[in-house]
Formats: structure tokens, sequence, C-alpha cells
């Protein structure tokens, strides 16, 4: 059975391969066409009504969750797939604790943004403040990113010198750590009550909004996907940079690297925080679309499925990871009968796509070389662990 | 070339066709008008942690509620009731989608929920934009109702309420010393920081503990330090059967109380003795004290008996059940039927305050005593 | 912050310590070996204790165990449970070699990889007892699979008594079987790796893996053995959990299978010894920082003593290397 998997498998690979090469082979323009009709698709998702595609919508089956309210979670979720992409993917660290850095950046907002907030209600009575006083959404996007920055330097500075299988039992401590803390400091976080009323680009969440109202999602998701492209570009342009080859040869050889005299230590740290500051701003968005944050949210569980997004869909490839993303968080909202056995399948996966496929669904071809590399190496010399 | 050609056609078309379809109708959240048929009855949506770890607190509710449905459309042809069923895991994320799904389609009319009051503190303000009733079976936190939300309802009594009458009990067993522990959850630490405020002086010492503990030793060398007689715990059987098993075996003998949280078959059994004797208070009737057939048709429908929260997911489906009853279609007049209701219902005595609340003096609490892995009904309590 | 508490109890705090630590040492004997040999964290090892503990509550129940069994009965109970948990402990761990690890290693696989397959395990194993066992046969052994995900209960073995009082600290029958056990394990398992044929093999793969191979070490059997070994002290901890505190669920191993891996890591992973040092040293350090603060905290202060043990010294209290010095 398992060589009929694997079989298949490479049907698809090579399908895959063949669609690639003729993707690389179209002219120019009609590449951007294309890609800017994949985008306007993107925008025109939540009205999604094209005969014969109507079941992909998760309000289309009984009880189903809110079709724009679900692409919201995918893009949020992509984001953050993008961002562990970083740390994962590209500098070869894996960060159990990513679910960290996401609380920050929701706990920034709504530490700073939120009437609810016991800093908020301090900084009223400190400095005579009107009640209504808070923090203003896009200062608290600029504090969340900053936060979630800084404590991934915090967190890096000691653990980036450990060896790297050190690194993950760290990083999920780590990220336990953010969750007991918010969940303990009730003067400051509200413990395990959560905050209420977190801001979004037009204030309070309250249903005289003309844009992001209560009821209708699908501005939020315009502006995740927004967030999304802009995010994908910037880091497109970092990965060819010299800071992404960089993260490359650390990935491939370390010693090498350091070596040929790129400081590993230097751009491991620079991946911890870019991924970082990506997370908590994924986690910004997250909590001002819910306005509303408590500490049982952000979960080891949570850190497990975003570690689960990359490798299922192709650690290194923006693509794939992003497409792991979409699937992990949209096949239980679609697929509801199978809500109880998303663990269950989670864990299946990984295993599954890790024995059979370790590049990935959707593969960076570097990184395929490289683990094939490592299999014809341990060919030549059977005996090396 | 003409490959090339034809393939750039073929894009062109293709982006024609997603353009073309962007102007198509958005018709996925629209698809609700076939409820309202006949002059009676009405579509209602039920939302909860209906899978996952807690499920287990919370399906005794779906279920009580869905007998509410099944016994009025079963009597009933010519107005049925339809109930929808939406799954949040008790994660507000999950349960704001939920709602937006709820809002947004008018041919719902009312809701159950939340079960519990992180997914309610998430959902309320979108369910009041919509002018949707919320009537929540078991979200117990004491703010919820503090927030001028217009739409929210519940059939349950809130922490302080119940704190209120652990605290009378603790008084009437003259109660000197007691050592409060909570789990640093939500509900355990509501309940338990509304005890402390009624305890005044009587709190010897407290701790907190966290989810998933499984070793006690410090929490217990703190009790006996204090050297209490009464060792309250907020939270939930998981913690609770290893806690109160390893005070026994470190042979602390005080008295071990619980709120409604362990009020679980799960607690003694997990235990394995170690409960024997605690109490647990609850704000549900004992089986022959319940009014009506509602246990033995909780019984026969699902062949076990109602769990906690059982009676009041079938007084929350009941009270919709009354308002189609009576005539009402609209979200509005549910809404007004649901604020000025007043009748007896199988947890309790249903009449709102303005803020939401059950009429706190109609809230009853009893208190039962583990013997064995059952629970015995001892005596109602005094709420204050 | 309780000082007074902390010095005042310090005699019993540090008791109920090293016996929580006990524990956590026996776990990390499974992290430990198998890092020491393959350099590879055995991530699904907190779910090879969790088995142990199923078994036993499987034994204990088919017995149908009341509380307190007569003492000649409890002693029979022990040793069967220790001998099944062994078993299905032992029996994890090998299929988890065999069926995840292995096709890793034929392809050389980095460790990345290896690692997030065995968290993928980890999440198998943990719904396998917590939702198919109990969705097939919650009605039929309920005791076994009713609730699984929250918690199972099970019969008191022996019972709890203060064995003696020094200095007002009280020492308990359990405290004292479960550090004993412990310790007895663990010497024999040292004096496995060190003192037999098999435990040089064990050794001579761990430090040169080609030149163990080429003294005619048979590589495949040396890692089955050790991943077996490993099992079987998770077995025996879960034997000494049933026996301690009588409860299971099937996330249960988990958060223990994370505080043995810290335990290992602080010791010196690779070492034996070090994971009894470290195990005690995070059993006390908990029970200390839990008296200070409160409970609730535990896991905070676990993982900053990690991080800062880890600064100072990165190879743990006593350096990594299974059995001698590595190059």
């Amino acid at each position: 059975m398992i060589n009929k998997m694997r079989e298949l498998d490479r049907s698809r690979v090579n399908a895959l391969h063949s669609v690639a090469d003729r993707w690389k082979a179209l002219p120019k323009w009609q590449r951007s066409l294309a890609f800017v009709a994949f985008v306007v698709f993107l925008y025109y998702l939540p009205l999604l009504g094209i005969p014969g595609l109507t079941w992909l919508r998760t309000d289309s089956i009984s009880g189903g969750s809110n079709w724009a309210g679900v692409l919201f979670t995918c893009a949020v979720y992509v984001l953050v797939a993008i961002g562990l992409n970083v740390v994962i993917g590209l500098a070869g660290l894996l960060d159990l604790g990513y679910i960290g850095f996401f609380a920050i950046g929701a706990y920034a907002v709504a530490l700073f943004g939120s009437v609810n907030s016991p800093v908020v209600q301090y900084f009223q009575r400190e400095f005579d403040l009107p009640p209504t006083w808070a923090v203003t959404w896009a200062i608290c996007a600029f504090i969340a990113l900053v936060m979630a920055l800084i404590s991934g330097v915090i967190l890096g500075w000691p653990t980036l010198r450990l060896r790297g299988d050190y690194l993950a039992i760290v990083t999920l401590g780590f990220g336990e750590i953010i969750r007991i803390v918010a969940r303990n400091m009730e003067g400051v976080t509200r413990g395990p009550q959560g905050i209420a009323a977190i801001p979004g680009p037009e204030g309070p969440p309250s249903s005289d909004n003309q844009i992001f109202g209560l009821i209708d999602i699908k501005p939020w998701y315009w502006l995740a996907i927004t967030v999304v492209l802009l995010m994908v570009f910037a880091v497109r342009r970092l990965e060819h940079s010299r800071v992404g080859r960089s993260w490359l040869a650390i990935r491939e050889d370390e010693d090498a690297a350091a070596v040929m005299g790129v400081y590993p230590f230097k751009f491991k740290l620079w991946a911890f925080a870019i991924g970082a500051a990506l997370g908590g701003f994924a986690g910004f968005l997250f909590a001002s679309r819910y306005a509303f944050i408590d500490p049982t949210q952000f979960n080891v569980n949570l850190s497990i499925l975003f570690v689960a997004m990359v490798v299922v869909g192709g650690s290194g490839n923006m693509v794939g990871v992003s497409v792991g993303a979409v699937l992990l968080a949209y096949l239980p909202e679609r697929f509801r009968e199978i809500a109880d056995y998303r663990w269950l399948a989670f864990g299946l996966a990984m295993v599954l796509v890790m024995i059979l496929r370790p590049q990935g669904l959707i593969p960076s071809r570097r990184r395929a070389r490289e683990l094939k590399d490592r299999a014809a190496e341990a060919e030549e010399a059977p005996a090396h662990v | 070339m003409r490959r090339s050609y034809s393939r750039a056609l073929g894009t062109a078309a293709l982006a024609a066709v997603l353009v073309a379809a962007a102007g198509c109708q958005d018709t996925g959240s629209s698809n609700g008008d076939d409820a309202a048929s006949g002059d009676c009855g009405g579509k209602i949506a039920i939302f909860g942690a209906f899978t996952g770890d807690n499920a287990g607190l919370v399906l005794p509710s779906l279920n009580g509620a869905k007998l509410a449905i099944k016994q009025h459309n079963d009597a009933n042809a010519d107005c049925q009731i339809e109930m929808v069923e939406f799954d949040t895991q008790g994660d507000p994320a999950q349960a704001t989608p939920v709602a937006n799904q709820v809002a947004g389609d008018t041919s719902f009319l009312g809701v159950i929920g939340g079960h519990f009051s992180g997914e309610s503190d998430a959902t309320m303000p979108v369910y009041e934009a919509a002018g949707l009733v919320m009537v929540a079976p078991s979200a117990t936190r004491t703010d919820l109702t503090q927030k001028g939300n217009k739409s929210f309802f519940r059939v349950v009594g809130n922490d302080g309420t119940q704190a209120g009458a652990v605290a009378t009990y603790l008084k009437s067993q003259n109660a000197q010393r007691v050592f409060l522990i909570d789990d640093a959850s939500a509900y355990g630490a509501g309940i338990t920081a509304e005890l402390t405020k009624n305890l005044g002086a009587t709190v010897a010492a407290s701790d907190k503990i966290q989810e998933r503990q499984s070793q006690f030793e410090a929490t217990i060398s703190k009790i006996k330090a204090a050297n209490a007689d009464f060792v309250f715990y907020g939270g939930y059987t998981r913690e609770a059967a290893p806690l109160v098993r390893q005070m026994r075996s470190a042979g602390v003998q005080a008295k071990f109380i619980g709120p409604d949280g362990l009020y679980d078959p799960a607690f003694p059994a997990g235990a394995s003795g170690g409960a024997e004797g605690s109490i647990i208070t609850c704000p549900c009737l004992p089986a022959d004290k319940a009014g009506g057939t509602f246990t033995a048709d909780y019984q026969a429908a699902y062949g076990q008996a109602p769990g906690s929260y059982g009676a009041e997911g079938f007084d929350a489906a009941q009270i919709f059940v009354d308002a189609f009853k009576d005539g009402k279609k609209t979200r509005a007049e549910i809404l007004e039927f649901v604020k000025n209701y007043d009748k007896q219902g199988v947890s309790k005595y249903i009449k709102f305050a303005e803020n939401g609340d059950v009429d706190p003096s109609r809230v009853v609490i009893w208190s039962y005593e583990i013997k064995g892995t059952a629970f015995e009904p001892l005596q109602e309590l005094k709420l204050s | 912050m309780n000082f007074d508490d902390l010095f005042g109890h310090i005699g019993q705090h540090t008791v109920d310590g090293l016996s929580k630590g006990a524990i956590y040492a026996l776990i990390a004997l499974g992290y430990t070996l198998v890092y020491g040999v393959l350099r590879l964290i055995n991530f699904a090892h907190s779910e090879v204790f969790m088995v142990g503990t199923f078994a036993v509550l499987g034994l204990w129940t088919a017995f149908g165990v009341e509380n307190n069994p007569p003492i000649g009965q409890a002693v029979l109970l022990l040793v069967l449970g220790l001998i099944v948990a062994g078993l299905a402990s032992g029996g994890t761990a090998l299929a988890i070699e065999r069926i995840a690890y292995r096709p890793l290693r034929r392809k050389n696989a980095p460790p990345l990889i290896f690692l997030i397959t065995a968290i993928g395990l980890s999440l198998v194993l943990v719904e396998i007892f917590g939702l198919v066992l109990p969705k097939l046969l919650g009605e039929a052994v309920p005791s076994m699979f009713g609730r699984a995900r929250i918690i199972l209960g099970m019969p008191t073995i022996i019972e709890s008594k203060t064995l003696f009082t020094v200095f007002g600290t009280s020492v308990t029958n359990i405290q004292v079987i479960v550090f004993v056990a412990a310790v007895a394990m663990m010497a024999l398992l040292d004096w496995f790796i060190n003192r037999t044929r098999y435990g040089r093999g064990v050794r001579a793969v761990a430090q040169n893996p080609e030149t163990a191979a080429l003294m005619g070490v048979n590589q495949e059997r040396v890692i089955m053995l050790i991943f077996v070994l490993g099992g079987i002290m998770a077995g025996a901890a879960a034997l000494l959990w049933s026996m301690r505190f009588g409860f299971t669920q099937s996330s249960i191993g988990f958060v223990l299978g994370l505080k043995a891996f810290t335990a290992a890591v602080l010791g010196g992973i690779g070492n034996l010894r070090g994971a009894l040092v470290g195990g005690l040293f995070l059993g006390i350090v908990e029970v200390y920082g839990a008296t200070l603060f409160a409970s609730n905290w535990e896991d905070v202060i676990a993982f900053v003593v990690l991080v800062v043990v880890l600064m100072f010294r990165p190879t743990g209290i006593l350096g990594e290397s299974l059995g001698r010095a590595r190059a």
C-alpha cells in the first residue's frame, strides 16, 4: 500500500513539476496577467458564487461557519506560516513556541488598545484621560510589531547559541510561559477572563462602524489578504537578498558558512526576529478582528498546528506553506464531521508526509535537492546514523 | 508560436471568467427563506463546545435543548422549530465566525448559547448588533451581565450566586479556617474570587494550581501549614480528582468542597474513593425534586441522567418554544418575549432581571455529598 | 513570596521534591538513551509512558482490583504491573522505532524531520487513546476508556502511611518505594550499559558508529535495544506513577514528557547519571518554586531554570556522554 501511495505521489509531483516548467516557459506578460487574475480571484473569494464552486463555501453546510470568517482565519494562518517559514524553512531552526509571538502581538493590541484592559485603565487614572481613551489601532500595530520583534531577540539571544534540538524544547517552553504569564498576571492582562473591546481600524468594535462592523467580515478578510500579499512580496525580496542566501548557507552547512565569513549567530537571530515580528503581526490582526482574546486561545496545540502547516505544505517554499496553512485551517471547517478527528488527522499527516515526502507537498526545489543529497550520502556510507 | 498564442488566449479567458464571476451575486449567505413557512415555528441556533476536550461539560445541555425541541415538534406538526447546531469547541475564535454567520442569516430568530463565558463575551456584541437574543445555559461569569448588553440572558445563576451559597453553607458548618484553591481558569478563578469576597476573615490561605497539573505536594503542604478545616476547590474534574486523593493520602482531613464544575461522575470515579464525603454545590435540582417528567424523559432519550446543565439547556430551548407558540416571528418580537418571560422551568423559576441575569432570588442551589460514585442530595442552600 | 513556609519546612519540601523528581528521572532515561546513541529527541517517548499507564490500568481492571488489597496480592499486582507496563511501553517504543524512525534513518534525514515525525506520532497516539479507543471500547470497558480524555481513576494498591518522621519531616512508605525503586531501576540500567557485553555495544555505537560497525557491532540491534530499554524504564515509571497517583488520561504524557526531557537536558543529555541528577534537581526546584510563589507558576520556574542552566552550562550539569567522555 505504501508503494502505491509513493507511486501516486510521484505522478502527482511530476504533474506539479510540468505545470511549474510550463509556467516558467510563459512570456512575462502572460505570467503577470495570470498573477493579476489570481490576486483578483483572492479578493473575490468571500463573494464566491460561481456555480459548481459554491460547495467550497463553509456556510453551504448546516452548522457551517461564516465563509468570510473562515477565509480570514485562513489568511491569518497563511501569514503565520510565512513567518514561521522564515524560521524553519529558510534558516532551518525549529521553533515550537511560535504561538508565543502570536500571543504577544495579540496582547499588545489588547493591552494598549482596549478600554477594557487594566493597562489602559491605569493610564487613564494616572494622566486624567477620558474613560474612552485608548491607544489608536495604527499605533497598536506598531507596538505589536516592535514587542514581538524584541521578544524574538530576547528569546533568541541566549538560546540560538544552543544546539538545534535544544532550541526546539526551549522555544516550546517559551510559548507555554507566555500563555501562563498572560493567565496568571491578572492585574495586567485580566488573566483568564480575557480582554474584550479590542479595537479595529475604525476604533472599538461597534455596530456604528461603517466598514469594519460586527456582522459583515468581508472587509476584515480583504484587509488580511492585503497584508498577506505585502508580506509575501517582502519576504520574497528578503529570500533573494544577501540575508536570504546567508540563511541558506547556514541551513545547509553551518560550519562551512562560518568559514566563508557568514556569521551564523547574527543571521539566525535575524531570522528569529523577523519570524517573530511576522507572528506578532498575525496575532495583532487576529486580536483586532475577534475583539476578544483570552489565554486559552494560545495553547501549545496551536504551536504544533503552525509547525504542521509549514512542514506538511513544504518548508522553504512560500506557496507550499501557504497551501499547508489553508488546508489545515479550512478542511476542519468545511468538513465538520471530521472536526473531532482533526488532531488525529494532523498527526497522521505529519508522520506520513515526513516519512514519504519529507520535503512537503509542494516542496522548495532546493530543499528537495538537499534531502536527496543526504539520502545519497546515506547510501554511500550506510553505517552513519 | 501557435501554442503560446492559444495559451495566452486561455489565460485571458480565465481572467475574464474570474472578473465576470466577480460580478455575480453573493449567493451563499441568503439561503434561509425556507424556515419561515407556515404561521408558526422558526429557526434558532445553538452553539458551544460539542466536540473537543470540553464537550463532556456541554453535551448534556445540547441534549436537553434537543429534547425540548423534539417534544414540541412531535406534539405540534403544524408548528415546527428547527434548531441548527454550531460547534465552537468552546473557542472564542471559532464562536465569532459562527456568530457572524447566524447574525447575517436573517432566518435565525434566536440563539442558545454560549456555554462558556469566553465565547459568550466574544460574541455578545455581534448578536446584540443583529438584535438576536441569546439565552445562555451555562455561561456563569459574573461580569457578563454587567456590560450593558441588551440581548444577553442566562437561565443559570452566576458565579457570584453560587459563591454566596457556598459561603452560607460554610458559615452554617461553622468553618473557621477555609483554604481556597483554584485552577486559574476563567470559571475556577472567577468563582473562587467571589467566594474570597464573601468569606472575609475565615479564609486561612489560598493557592492556585494550573490545568493538567498532576502532583500537588506544594499545595498540600500549604493546606497542612494553614491547618485548614475546609478546602474549597474552584475548577474542574481533571485536577480536582488527583488533588483530593493526594490530600487524603497525605492525611489531610479537611472537608473538600467544590462547585458545579465537579458535579460530574468522572470526579468520584477519577479519585477512586478519595472524593468520598466531599460536598459539591450545584444549581441543579435533585431528580425527584425537578418538576414534570424532564429527568425521566431525558433518561429515556439518552440512556443517562441529565448532567450538570441538561435542565438549563432544556429551559433555554423551552423559552424559544414558548415564543414561537405565542406567534412571535421576528427577532425583535422574540427579544421582547424573552425579556418578559415569567414561567416555571425545569431547573428553576425563570424570570429575568433587567441586566439579563435570571432573578437571583429564584436560583436554586443544592448541595450534594459524594457517596461511592453517586451524588446524594443533601439540602437546598440559602443564597446569602 | 512565602519564605517562611519554604525555610520552615525545607526538609519536607526536599523529600516531596525528591519523590516527584524520581519519576521524572525514570522517564528522562528514555530520552537520554536514545539521544546518546542517535542524537535524536524521541519526542514520542512521553506517549510510551502514557501507554504504560494504560497497560497498568488494563491489568488492574482485568483483575477487578479494589482499593487496598491485602499485602501479598498488592505485591503480586505490582510485579505483574511492572511486567505488563514494561512490555507495553517497550513494545510501543520499539514499534515507533521500526515504523517511523528506521525509514527516516535510511534516508539520513536531518534531525528536524525526526523531531516533526515524533510530534506527529505523539499526536496520533494521544488521539488513539483519547478518541478512537473510547469510541470503539468506551461502552465495553468504561473504566479503561470511558473518560480517557479527562481522567480515569485506578484503585489504591498500597495505602500511604507515614513511615518515619525526622525533625518534623515525615516520609511516607509510598515516597520511599517510589524513590528506591526508581534509583534501583537506574542502577540496574547503569550496570547494564557499563558492565555487560550489550552495554559495551551501546557505548561503542554512541561514541563512534562507523568504528563500532567495523568492529562488528550490529548497529540496528543496538538501536532496537536502546529503544526497548528506554521503553522499559518508562514502563517502570508508569507503574510507579499508577501506584502513587492512581490516575491516567490520554494526554498524561505531554506535561510529564516535557518535564522529563527538561530533566534530561538539565543533567546533561546522553548521560545516564545526569538523568537522575536532573530529575531530582527539577523535582526539588518545582516544589520550592511552587511553595515560594503559587503552584500555577511551577512550569514557568522549571523553564526559566532550564534556560539559565543551559546558558551557563550548555551541556547540562554533569555534561553529555553515554558511558564515557566523548572527544
